[in-house]
């Protein structure tokens, strides 16, 4: 059975006469677009510890080749982004990309005592914590509180897994996770939880059996608001049929809608290539070649290249010698892509990593990602980053 | 009929064990609270049988290499640390899946339950089959008994020792990371020392180390033997010492209780009976026991506003479901993806402070799984979620055999829950029961929380063709409402 949007407002509205529609379910009631010139952000999370120094190539670097016998990638096969650097020979759409002024790279992003235990580290890059710190809310899941205070929106975040990351977990809102527009509408239209919610429904937050109702609501009506958003102009652009494939497109489905989506949250990994890192990288990166070139296309297409920054991260980096298993092990700082039509400094935006001053073998880091966090939260989402990210950090001027 | 008493009796089996087990359906409004949860803590007094599933491969890499000093573990060739990385992977999900059966079968339920949260409490994550078991059963045989045993026995395991660095702590160059975690998670609390003393105490556990078989080391020539100043004491502290000094402190007995009564009666703290607790728990030399026993024999324990206050973790909603609904589960790694998906993998905390819990359990994926879960178990089906990679475990290893494992039974999610539900033992609890009176007969059983919902909106819902199918289909559509995931 189908349960359209209009009747499950309706719905709400009736339910004003004798219960107090709750603010959560109003919101639906007024759509909030991202219209254009509402600026979207991407993140698009490489997990498992992306090799940085075999993806923005040192190829001038005596010491890299020195270290890596058997992993450095020739300076003649690297992609040249500039006299000193070159992108891995499998990025062609992104080295396109860079020539079109539209890719900026960060180098020797990290943040003070690194962790390399995966699940740490990525904790503390999505919870955007100190190292010594514990955070039970993610940096885009306060965003999202920030924003939505007494609102409650949660289609504002949207994570393309079937698992919802602690970066969209705020401490009042949540984002919704989906792999499948139509899926989560289909497995969320039951009429029995409507008829639950229909009985149930009633404002008292703190309490948590409110919580759970609440939490419903947010999935049903955000199920089946994201699954009528996918249809109104979905993208026929040829995607590959990779995962990273067929989120990209959902995503440019729903940027190209009048979604109230800010952020969309997607992952590509294992990057984790302790051992042979060669084949194991070209085909993570092969992969996402071959879906950014028409997702950007379709951007470009709908205008709205200039609106959407995606951000790239890796929970750290890896080692600068390879290991004896023609691979590497975990590392520290790392480098970020930033991909925009709107991006106003482009190219490498700071210095290459300095091989000769490393700390234990590992790459020392000049620029912690709060400060990245703390720019597009400020600049691109228009949102208050003291608060969001609980200090302040300076702001860089890419964007 | 007393139906308050066996609102009470469920409310202690959910809270001071995994939930009521069908077999108690009958006797539930009968029993009175006390004599209940003292039939439960005798039941939990026993010494626990010790949990041994690690492979004989690494027990006899382990135990050949004795001559090995302290720390050598890197003398063990890179294949030999491997193996053992790969065998624990698959010995801890033997680990995990014993432990869910102790905790679905064992009368033991209040020492399984306090283990758990000790589990919590004192998070680790190693990778490594025998120093994961020797913590869980250190645990298991200190989770009743004295809290200062407690900590000194987790403080000195291979698994915290690991986790927390402290084989790194030597004389000149202190690794801090153990000190910092003891007080401000394990002990005391967060605004109760100072820089000076995370600096201080950390030179008192140099030398505090662990070898290859998981028992503690000390190592005379790493600790510095200098003096400290801890919390006012002055002198050559060691690292028993600054446990005792932490002991001493009225403030962990409170922080320990606060924990304590967050977890079990309510995240909304009563400060007076809080303090009260703690005061006790402290003039009782920290004897965890006599603690809940006052917890669970009080009368504002079983207050209405403590009853289905809490969601469920997902561990206790899993086990909970098990003690209900006699079943066989012929997949009992299905679990895991499970735990996975819901967010609480036993032995992978997802850090030092351990799982939040309370409504961070809840988002819209895990809230729709946990109310699809009960109709896929009934027909065995499908579950079309997939849980995301854990790198620590997996280690980019995907081509090769432990991987290929994992990401079988990863895409089990495909097939999960090969289970046989032993309907008529269940049904047979509403025998006596009058057709008229099952429904509400089987909410007041397995929930704790009023549903708005009402018998005659869920009738559509129900397959009234039989009792026993009528019984069935309540039941599995109760186990899918918000309701039961509270306690």
């Amino acid at each position: 059975m189908l349960i359209n949007r209009r009747k499950f407002l309706h719905l709400g509205s009736l339910a004003t006469g004798t219960l107090m529609l709750p603010k959560f379910l109003k919101a639906f009631e007024t759509p909030a677009h991202a219209m254009n010139g509402n600026k979207v952000l991407v993140v698009l999370q490489l997990s498992g510890g992306n090799d940085g120094l075999n993806t923005v190539i040192p190829v001038r670097n005596d010491i890299y080749y020195r270290e890596r016998p058997g992993l450095a990638i020739a300076r003649d096969k690297a992609l040249s982004l500039n006299a000193d650097a070159g992108l891995h020979p499998s990025l062609t759409n992104l080295k396109s990309l860079y020539d079109e002024g539209n890719l900026s790279v960060l180098n020797n992003v990290g943040y003070p005592n690194p962790d390399r235990s995966h699940f740490r580290s990525m904790d503390i890059w999505q919870t955007a914590s100190n190292s010594d710190e514990y955070f039970n809310s993610g940096w885009i899941g306060r965003y999202l509180d920030a924003q939505c205070n007494g609102c409650s929106k949660p289609t504002q975040v949207l994570e393309m897994d079937d698992m919802l990351s602690l970066a969209m977990s705020g401490d009042q809102m949540k984002g919704i996770a989906l792999r499948d527009p139509r899926r989560l509408y289909e497995t969320s239209q039951d009429p029995f939880y409507k008829d639950m919610l229909e009985a149930g429904l009633h404002e008292q937050p703190e309490d948590p059996g409110s919580y759970l109702y609440k939490v419903m609501a947010e999935t049903l009506s955000g199920a089946d608001y994201i699954f009528q958003q996918s249809k109104l102009r979905p993208s026929t652009t040829v995607y590959p049929n990779s995962e990273i494939g067929k989120n990209l497109k959902t995503i440019a489905s729903l940027i190209s809608s009048d979604i109230n989506t800010r952020v969309y949250y997607v992952s590509l990994g294992s990057f984790d290539t302790h051992v042979s890192q060669q084949a194991k990288q070209e085909k993570l990166f092969n992969d996402l070649n071959d879906a950014i070139k028409p997702f950007t296309d379709d951007l470009k297409a709908n205008h709205r290249f200039e609106d959407v920054l995606m951000m790239s991260f890796s929970e750290f980096g890896r080692r600068v010698g390879e290991n004896a298993s023609g691979g590497t092990d975990h590392g520290t700082a790392n480098n970020m892509f930033l991909i925009s039509g709107g991006l106003k400094n482009k190219g490498l935006l700071n210095e290459m990593p300095d091989l000769s001053n490393l700390t234990e073998g590992d790459l020392n880091q000049h620029l912690d990602f709060k400060r990245v966090y703390a720019t597009v939260l400020n600049k691109w989402l228009q949102a208050d980053d003291l608060k969001i990210l609980g200090r302040q950090y300076e702001h860089l001027d890419f964007i | 009929m007393n139906t308050n008493n066996q609102l009470k009796n469920k409310h202690l089996w959910w809270r001071a064990g995994f939930g009521p087990p069908a077999t108690e359906v009958t006797v539930l409004s009968k029993q009175k609270p006390e004599a209940l949860f003292h039939s439960i803590l005798k039941a939990s007094e026993k010494k626990p049988d010790f949990f041994d599933c690690s492979d004989p491969q690494i027990k006899d890499l382990v135990m050949g290499n004795q001559f090995m000093g302290p720390g050598k573990m890197g003398l063990l060739k890179p294949e030999e640390k491997q193996m053992i990385r790969k065998q624990s992977v698959l010995d801890i999900t033997r680990l995990n899946i014993r432990w869910l059966n102790e905790m679905t079968d064992s009368p033991a339920q209040l020492r399984e339950k306090m283990s758990l949260f000790w589990h919590g409490h004192f998070a680790a994550k190693t990778i490594n089959i025998l120093y994961d078991q020797d913590l869980l059963n250190t645990i298991r045989e200190h989770a009743l008994g004295n809290f200062r045993d407690l900590l000194m026995n987790v403080s000195k395991s291979a698994s915290m020792i690991q986790f927390l660095n402290n084989n790194q702590n030597r004389k000149g160059h202190p690794n801090e990371n153990f000190a910092r975690e003891l007080m401000e998670l394990f002990t005391i609390g967060r605004g109760h020392y100072s820089e000076t003393d995370v600096k201080e105490s950390a030179r008192a556990f140099t030398g505090w180390g662990t070898n290859l078989q998981g028992d503690f080391d000390f190592r005379p020539r790493q600790h510095d033997d200098g003096i400290k100043t801890f919390f006012g004491k002055t002198g050559n502290l060691s690292g028993e010492d600054i446990l005792g000094i932490l002991l001493s402190q009225k403030q962990t007995a409170r922080f320990i209780t606060g924990k304590i009564y967050r977890h079990f009666v309510n995240e909304q703290v009563d400060e007076e009976i809080v303090n009260a607790l703690a005061s006790a728990f402290f003039d009782s030399g920290y004897d965890i026991r006599r603690l809940m026993t006052s917890i669970f024999t009080s009368s504002w324990f079983y207050d209405q506003k403590n009853i289905g206050s809490q969601i469920k973790s997902p561990v206790l909603w899993m086990v909970g479901i098990r003690r209900q609904l006699p079943m066989e589960i012929q997949n009992p790694a299905a679990q895991l993806i499970l735990e996975r998906l819901l967010g609480q993998v036993l032995f992978s905390p997802p850090n030092v402070a351990g799982w939040p819990g309370g409504k961070h359990w809840i988002d819209s994926s895990s809230l729709m799984l946990r109310m699809q879960i009960p109709v896929l178990i009934n027909r065995s089906a499908a579950i079309l979620s997939r849980p995301k990679d854990d790198d620590d475990i997996m280690m980019g290893m995907k081509d090769q055999a432990l991987a290929r494992n994992l990401i079988k039974s990863r895409n089990a999610g495909a097939q999960l829950f090969q289970t046989k539900i032993h309907w008529d033992e269940y049904i047979q609890n509403f025998n006596g029961i009058k057709d008229i009176d099952i429904y509400t007969a089987i909410r007041d059983l397995l929930l704790q929380k009023v549903m708005p919902m009402n018998e005659h909106e869920l009738a559509k819902y129900i397959d009234e063709s039989s009792r026993e199918s009528r019984i069935q289909s309540i039941t599995i559509r109760l186990m899918g409402t918000p309701e039961y995931q509270l306690c």
